[in-house]
C-alpha cells in the first residue's frame, strides 16, 4: 500500500504517536510502580478498580485528578504558576521523539540524537524552579533550589557517561550508537562498560530525583516540595506523569545507549526472529524494574551528602572512564 | 503575622532590604520557616518555628499545645474507673502503660493487694504494649528518612501482636484493661502461644531491619553524630527513656525502682554513649529484643489464680497522696494523685515523658540542617497526645 503524505500530515501523524503513546505508558508505568513497591512491602496494592488485579487504578487515579480543583494560590505569581507543568512535562515528551524502538520504528533519527537527548532532558529543571518560585511557598522554594542544585551535580556524570558511549560508537546517532554495539554489550569493553552503565543509572536517578536522591521532592521534609501548592490536572502532569515518563524515557535511554536497544540479547537464530520492538520493550522494562528496585530500598540521602559524591566521586570517576575508554579504542583489541 | 522576636524585626520590613539591594551589594536574609502544625514529619499537630539561613537552621522553637484536652481537669470529674480510659488515649500508642500508673497509685492509696497472675498478665501486656510502640517508632523514623519499605515490615510484625492484644482486651489502641486491683478479665484459651510466636516472630525478623536500614550506608550517614543531645543537657532537660538512653544515661524504672514483678525477670538496659539519632534508633531496637525476652519469662511462668484482688464494691481512695513513677515506652510517666477521699481524685498532676523530652529539642536542633531537622525530629521519639495530655 502506497500513501504519499505531506510534510504536515507526517508531522501530525508524528504528534499523535507521540501524545498517545507517552500518556499511555506513563499510566501502565505508573500501575508498574504501585504494584512492584506493593509486592516488596508485603502488601497486594491496587486490587479493585477495574476488576483483574486493579489494571485501571492509575486511570481511575487520573479521572479524579481531573475532576479537582485547579488551585492557584493567592500570593502565587500565577502566570508562571500555571505554566511551570507545561515546561516540566514537554520536554519529557520531547525525549521520546529519538529514541529508536526498532531499526526504523523511529521518529526522527537526528544526526545529534544523543546530543539532542541531554540538551531537552535537562530542560525541565527550569519548570521547577519556575514551579518553586512562584509558588511563594518556602517549602516550594526550597525544594526548587535543592532540585536546580542537584540537577547541575548530576548532569556531568550522564553527560560523561554517554559521550563515552558515542566515543565507543564513533556517533552520535541514536540509531548507529545502537548498530555499533554487538554481544554482549555492557560487559564489552570489559569493566568499562558496566561502570559507565552504573554511572548512567546513577544520574539519571538523581536527575529525575527518584529515591534515594529524591531531596527536591523529600515528602517527609518538604511535603511534595516545587509541587506542594499544586492540585489537579497541574499537580497530576508537573508531579505524577512527568516522573513517570521521565522514568520510562531514562529507561528507553539506558536501553539504547547501554543493553543494545532493539536487539536480542544473543545474537542466536530463534532469537532474531522475535522482532526488535519487543526486545526494547523488554529491556526498557528490566531497566524500570531496576530503577523502582533501587527507589523503593533505599532511605534518602541529604543534599550535602549527595552533593560531595557527584564532586568527589561520580565525577572524577566519569573523567576517568572517558581517559580508559579513549586507551581501549587506540590500543584496545580494535584499534 | 507579625513577627515578634526583635532579631527578625528587620524581616518585616521590606523598604530596608529593598535599598540594600539597589546599592548593588548582595545581602542574605535569614528566613522564618514554620513547620507544622500540619506537617508530615511532626506526628500530629506539633510546630516547630526554625528561623533558617539557606538549609541551615540558626534556631528552632518549638511550640506546643495545640492538642491539649485537659485530661488533668477532665480527671476530677470521673470516678477512678472512669479514669482508667480517658488515660489511656494519652500516648495512644501505649494504652496499656498509661493505665498502669493509675492502677498502682490506686491500688498503693486503698492497700489492695494485686494477685500474682494479673501482676505477670501485666508485665506481659505492658510489654507487648511496649515493642508495639517501638516498631511504630522504627517505622516512622524509617519513612521519615525516605525508606517506605521497612515501613511496611513494621506493620505486618505490629499485626500479628495487634491481634493477640485485642484477644485479650478487645481494643487496638485503647484497652481499657487494667483495673485497680487487677484485670478486667483472665486472657483467653490459646492466647499464650499466640502472643509467644507474635513475640517470636519479631525477633525472628530483626536481622532483616538490620540489612535493609541498620546496616545501610545512606542511613548511617543521614543519622550518625546528627542531633548530638549531650548526656548532661539531656539530664538537665529531665530527658528519659529511650531518647536519655541514647545519651548514655543509664536510667530504667523497671530495673531501678522495679514495681510489679520486674524484678524477677531478666532483662538488659540498652544505653549507647554518642546521643546521636542513630544512638537513639539503636537503643529503640535493641529496647525490642529485651522486652521479648521479658514477655517470654512472663509468659512461661504465669502462674495460676485470680485476676483481680480484694476491691470493694465502690472503688473510694482514702485520704492522701502517693506518687508513682513507670517505665512508658517512651520515658519515665509519673503519676501524682491527691486523694481527698471521695470517688473521685481531687488532683491528678500526670508527668509525661515526651513533654521534657521534647523540651529538649531546640538545643539539638541549633545548628543542624532542614534534612536533618526530619531525622532528629524522627528520633525524638514523641506521641503529640503525651505532650499536651
Amino acid at each position: 500500500m502506497d500513501i504519499d503524505l505531506t510534510a504536515w500530515q507526517i508531522l501530525i501523524v508524528k504528534l499523535l504517536i507521540i501524545l498517545t503513546v507517552v500518556p499511555v505508558g506513563a499510566l501502565i508505568g505508573g500501575y508498574v510502580l504501585h504494584k512492584e513497591m506493593a509486592h516488596m512491602q508485603h502488601r497486594l496494592g491496587p486490587m479493585y478498580a477495574g476488576g483483574w488485579h486493579g489494571w485501571a487504578q492509575t486511570l481511575a487515579d487520573g479521572i479524579k485528578f481531573a475532576y479537582k480543583e485547579d488551585i492557584i494560590p493567592a500570593s502565587a505569581d500565577r502566570r508562571v504558576f500555571s505554566m511551570a507543568p507545561a515546561v516540566i512535562f514537554v520536554p519529557v515528551l520531547l525525549l521520546f521523539l529519538v529514541i529508536p524502538i526498532d531499526r526504523t520504528l523511529i521518529i526522527e533519527d537526528l544526526d545529534v540524537g544523543l546530543f539532542y537527548l541531554l540538551a531537552i532532558g535537562s530542560v525541565g529543571a527550569i519548570g521547577v524552579l519556575m514551579a518553586g518560585w512562584s509558588s511563594a511557598n518556602k517549602y516550594a522554594l526550597i525544594g526548587a533550589l535543592r532540585s536546580a542544585g542537584q540537577l547541575i551535580a548530576y548532569e556531568l556524570p550522564i553527560v560523561l557517561s554517554a559521550a563515552a558511549v558515542a566515543m565507543l560508537a564513533g556517533s552520535l546517532s541514536l540509531v548507529t550508537i545502537v548498530e555499533a554495539q554487538d554481544w554482549p554489550f555492557i560487559l564489552w569493553p570489559p569493566g568499562i562498560g558496566l561502570a559507565l552503565f552504573m554511572l548512567f543509572i546513577l544520574g539519571a536517578m538523581a536527575e529525575m530525583s527518584l529515591p534515594p536522591f529524591d531531596m527536591p521532592v523529600a515528602e517527609s521534609e518538604l511535603i511534595t516540595g516545587p509541587f506542594t501548592e499544586y492540585t489537579g490536572m497541574r499537580f497530576i502532569f508537573g508531579f505524577f506523569f512527568a516522573e513517570t515518563a521521565h522514568m520510562i524515557a531514562f529507561a528507553g535511554i539506558g536501553t539504547t545507549l547501554f543493553l543494545g536497544g532493539y536487539k536480542p540479547i544473543v545474537p542466536w537464530g530463534p532469537l532474531e526472529v522475535i522482532p526488535g520492538i519487543i526486545w526494547f520493550f523488554v529491556k526498557t522494562a528490566f531497566m524500570i524494574f531496576l530503577l523502582l528496585w533501587i527507589r523503593f530500598s533505599f532511605p534518602r540521602l541529604r543534599e550535602d551528602q549527595l552533593q560531595k559524591f557527584a564532586w568527589k566521586f561520580l565525577i572524577p570517576l566519569s573523567l576517568a572512564l572517558i581517559l580508559a575508554t579513549g586507551a581501549w579504542i587506540l590500543y584496545g583489541p580494535g584499534g | 503575622m507579625a513577627i515578634k522576636d526583635p532579631e527578625l524585626q528587620h524581616l518585616q520590613d521590606s523598604s530596608a532590604f529593598a535599598d540594600e539591594v539597589s546599592e548593588g551589594r548582595l545581602v542574605t536574609e535569614q528566613m522564618l520557616l514554620n513547620v507544622g502544625p500540619q506537617h508530615p514529619a511532626t506526628h500530629g499537630v506539633f510546630r516547630l518555628l526554625a528561623t533558617i539561613d539557606g538549609e541551615r537552621i540558626v534556631r528552632a522553637e518549638p511550640v506546643v499545645g495545640y492538642m491539649h484536652r485537659g485530661y488533668e481537669k477532665l480527671v476530677e470529674q470521673r470516678d477512678y474507673r472512669q479514669i482508667t480510659n480517658l488515660i489511656s488515649r494519652m500516648d495512644w500508642l501505649s494504652g496499656i502503660n498509661n493505665e498502669l500508673p493509675l492502677a498502682l497509685a490506686l491500688e498503693k492509696l486503698m492497700e489492695i493487694e494485686v494477685p500474682p497472675r494479673a501482676q505477670y498478665l501485666r508485665v506481659a501486656l505492658a510489654e507487648m504494649n511496649r515493642i508495639l510502640n517501638h516498631l511504630m517508632f522504627f517505622q516512622s523514623f524509617a519513612a521519615e528518612l525516605g525508606a517506605i519499605t521497612p515501613t511496611f515490615y513494621a506493620f505486618r510484625e505490629r499485626e500479628d501482636i495487634q491481634y493477640a492484644m485485642e484477644s485479650v482486651t478487645g481494643g487496638r489502641m485503647h484497652f481499657g484493661f487494667f483495673r485497680p486491683g487487677g484485670l478486667k478479665e483472665d486472657v483467653p484459651k490459646g492466647f499464650i502461644a499466640m502472643a509467644l510466636a507474635s513475640i517470636r516472630k519479631v525477633i525472628e525478623r530483626l536481622p532483616d531491619y538490620e540489612d535493609l536500614l541498620t546496616g545501610n550506608e545512606i542511613f548511617k550517614q543521614r543519622t550518625i553524630n546528627i542531633g548530638l543531645l549531650e548526656k548532661e543537657v539531656a539530664y538537665a532537660y529531665g530527658v528519659s527513656g529511650p531518647i536519655g538512653r541514647g545519651s548514655d544515661i543509664d536510667m530504667d524504672v523497671r530495673r531501678d525502682e522495679p514495681y510489679l514483678v520486674y524484678d524477677e525477670f531478666d532483662f538488659d538496659v540498652c544505653t549507647a554513649p554518642h546521643g546521636d539519632c542513630f544512638d537513639r534508633f539503636w537503643v529503640l531496637l535493641h529496647e525490642i529484643i529485651e522486652s521479648a525476652k521479658i514477655v517470654e519469662q512472663a509468659l512461661e511462668a504465669l502462674p495460676p489464680g485470680p485476676i483481680l484482688g480484694k476491691v470493694p464494691r465502690v472503688v473510694e481512695a482514702p485520704k492522701g497522696e502517693v506518687y508513682i513513677r513507670t517505665e512508658n515506652p517512651l520515658g519515665e510517666l509519673g503519676f501524682y494523685l491527691v486523694s481527698d477521699g471521695g470517688k473521685r481524685p481531687y488532683r491528678i498532676k500526670i508527668r509525661t515523658p515526651s513533654f521534657s523530652n521534647v523540651s529538649a529539642l531546640p538545643h539539638v536542633l541549633r545548628d543542624t540542617l532542614v534534612a536533618d531537622m526530619i531525622a532528629i525530629l524522627g528520633s525524638f521519639f514523641f506521641v503529640l497526645g503525651d505532650v499536651d495530655r
